[in-house]
């Protein structure tokens, strides 16, 4: 062909990228074309925050999570926290009850024994909130140098509970789409004491184990058909990943999508896209529309999603994106995260 | 949240677009000059609430988008000499250069650091005295004080290991280019707020009565655009072409004196090349010769041979306002925000990347959804 006598532009697709990481469409493609081809199986194909499988006769969900987050110590919680409450957080996505985590450290020689004494602590009382045990776990320490202080891995096993399958397969024309409460807290919490913004009224992560919530729903026989916490990417890579495994057309109304106010006014400062911004503590859950009201009630009776709102609707469509109603009125595609949500100029 | 919630209430918005089609009886194509307002109107999908007649065409006005080709290359180029940290504003590390983007140099180890102001990278300079901090300058009248003022502070403050990669340009000389390619669909223009802001809007006027254009200075949240739209097609609707401004609450006629006076005083008025469009004479900013010591293309001499643009991309037509990005046959296929042929599918000002991302539609037909979701 003759475009190829152009010296086009190399993708970027042939050495690791920092948005490899970020949770948006090159983080997919990272998925798709390195680690499904290589460990392709059924569990693993679903895509879901973690696996479900059938031991013993009964169900059970696996998932993992490394954290590397800087600084550790953050306002509203600590790598620690993100650690428990994030792999916690996995299986209950899953509709799984936590059973028990593992957690794995990577220590970086010079690392103060005082901050790690402070993380450790803080993942401790974090499994006793969430009520699990963290049975195993592993050390390495790493050349000053090659480590970021401390990254934690932490694995966990759990106990399905929901009566039936809960992920985008489940997904269907009609169904409710409930966001558990305001959007973008732990990002900016994040950005702000990396980037020493100041703002007025301190912005904390939303950091917390989530599965009260999903139990209630599912202990009060809501008929739950997906779940998904918003951590990296935001809400609009949920929703896309949900809509593109489910192809189905979700619809969402931008001006029913709660942010606060101080998160708005630093998003509109830096130019990021709170439906972007990063979660710890916050889901999206999928019902059908004859439970929406009663499942916003029992979110709304729990401390961590009292905040909880419809923000839109699923509808038949087989080429499966998100689109949402603008504040104003007009209609877009509501993308995936493309690259690093990076700061506009003006 | 003040100055924001009033500019996007949905009643106020609905009553301009009715204003709007009041005053319209024919077709009307309007540019919005700045790619802040392209990005506004198609991430509020604002054209669904226009009249069928009334086209926005979109403009030249992203910094990155117009950054040539050559300039990147440069930028790489000082990027991978190990004593430099290169740093910009976001967007620009993610455009393709001839071979590489800047994001490519980093992974490949070179120091490229994002920065919110120049002044950070003058901060940068003070706390490594033993690195040279290169801050890549790229912008309109917009960003140009602030740039000005960071070299004005390196001199005052004998900052000797601080210099600047100065490819700044200037919006009035590039509506006046598009005015007189002899293919012009434009018949008025919502002019750029914050460039005004900072250089008033009295340089605007010889260009509207030379070219019998109305330009109104517009801002950039919905109500904003929709009553720059008002004014403007009330202005071709009745025959006039005059300048006015419709962001009253940012910018006055004389524009920021103060800011003015630093730009003059460090930069002067150059020729500059626009990538997609050319050059175009007196279009852009270079250090003034009292301050060439903090110029980075002499401190560090880079020979650029052979900078070269994919032969695919058409962003010089979308950037003139001559077709819409999904008319571009690469457009969500080969050109993508992960995989950009050109400039304006990276910025989320480039009217291509918001096309993209946003991919206008109306609920009658997926077309344009189909295209921007080709390649996912």
């Amino acid at each position: 062909m003759a475009i190829l006598s152009c010296p086009l532009p190399r993708p970027a697709t042939d050495r690791i990228l920092l948005a490899h990481g970020g949770g948006g469409r090159l983080t997919n493609h990272l998925i798709e074309s390195v680690f499904l081809s290589a460990f392709s199986n059924f569990a693993l194909e679903s895509r879901h925050d973690g696996a479900v499988f059938s031991a013993n006769g009964g169900g059970l969900a696996m998932t993992t999570d490394t954290y590397v987050v800087q600084p550790l110590v953050f306002p509203g919680g600590t790598i620690g926290d993100l650690a428990v409450n994030g792999t916690v957080n996995d299986l209950a996505m899953c509709g799984a009850r936590p059973l028990a985590l593992s957690a794995g450290f990577v220590l970086e020689e010079g690392l103060s024994m005082e901050m790690l004494r402070t993380i450790v602590a803080s993942m401790a009382k974090a499994a006793r909130v969430a009520k699990v045990p963290i049975v195993t776990g592993d050390t390495k320490v790493v050349d000053k140098g090659k480590g970021d202080g401390l990254f934690v891995n932490t694995a966990g096993i759990g106990a399905v509970i929901a009566p039936k399958s809960i992920g985008p397969e489940s997904v269907c024309p009609g169904d409710a789409v409930l966001v558990s409460g305001d959007l973008g807290l732990h990002g900016i919490a994040i950005l702000s004491v990396r980037n020493g913004l100041e703002f007025e009224g301190e912005v904390k992560s939303d950091t917390a184990p989530l599965w009260p919530a999903v139990e209630a729903l599912l202990d009060a026989g809501i008929k739950v058909h997906c779940l998904r916490d918003l951590t990296r990417g935001g809400l609009s890579s949920a929703l896309n990943e949900i809509a593109s495994l489910a192809r189905l057309r979700i619809t969402v109304e931008e001006a029913r999508i709660p942010v606060s106010g101080v998160v708005r006014g630093a998003c509109e400062l830096l130019g990021l896209d709170p439906l972007y911004v990063a979660n710890e503590g916050r889901f999206v859950a999928f019902v059908p529309e004859s439970d929406a009201d009663h499942a916003l009630e029992i979110l709304r009776s729990h401390s961590i999603s009292a905040g909880a709102v419809r923000a839109g609707m699923v509808h038949e469509n087989s080429c499966g994106i998100v689109t949402l109603q603008s504040r104003v009125g007009g209609h877009r595609v509501l993308d995936m995260l493309s690259g690093e949500q990076l700061p506009r100029i003006c | 949240m003040k100055f924001l919630d009033e500019y996007r209430d949905y009643s106020a918005v609905k009553r301009m677009a009715q204003a709007i089609r009041r005053v319209t009886t024919r077709s009307w194509t309007l540019m919005e000059v700045c790619g802040g307002q392209t990005y506004t109107i198609v991430k509020t999908g604002l054209q669904d609430l226009l009249p069928e007649g009334i086209t926005l065409v979109h403009g030249p006005g992203c910094p990155v988008c117009v950054t040539p080709v050559e300039m990147i290359d440069r930028a790489v180029a000082i990027a991978n000499r190990s004593e430099v940290i290169l740093c910009s504003f976001g967007d620009m590390l993610r455009v393709p250069g001839s071979t590489q983007s800047l994001l490519d140099a980093k992974a490949l180890g070179a120091d490229v650091r994002i920065v919110y102001s120049p002044l950070d990278a003058l901060h940068l300079a003070r706390s490594n005295p033993k690195r040279e901090v290169v801050f890549f300058a790229v912008g309109f009248e917009t960003t140009a004080p602030a740039n000005a003022m960071a070299v004005w502070e390196a001199e005052r403050q004998q900052i000797q290991n601080f210099s600047m990669l100065v490819s700044h340009v200037l919006v009035p000389p590039a509506m006046e280019a598009i005015l007189s390619s002899p293919d012009c669909r434009v018949q008025a223009f919502l002019a750029a707020g914050h460039v005004c802001m900072v250089m008033g809007f009295d340089e605007y006027v010889p260009i509207s009565q030379k070219y019998h254009v109305p330009i109104v200075v517009t801002g950039f949240e919905p109500l904003d655009l929709l009553e720059g739209v008002q004014m403007a097609v009330s202005q071709l609707e009745s025959g006039r072409a005059e300048v006015e401004n419709q962001y009253a609450r940012a910018v006055r006629r004389s524009g920021n004196r103060a800011a003015q006076g630093r730009i003059a005083q460090v930069f002067e008025i150059t020729r500059r090349a626009w990538r997609g469009i050319g050059e175009i004479p007196a279009s852009g900013l270079r250090l003034r010769a009292a301050y060439r010591d903090f110029d980075a293309e002499s401190r560090f001499p880079v020979d650029i041979s052979h900078a070269e643009e994919s032969c695919e991309c058409i962003a010089g037509l979308v950037l003139r306002g001559q077709r819409k990005p999904y008319e571009c046959p690469a457009f969500g296929t080969r050109c993508t925000p992960d995989s950009p042929l050109g400039a304006p599918m990276v910025s989320s000002e480039g009217a291509c990347a918001a096309y993209f991302h946003f991919g206008r539609r109306k609920e009658d037909g997926d077309s344009i959804v189909s295209i921007a979701t080709a390649s996912n």
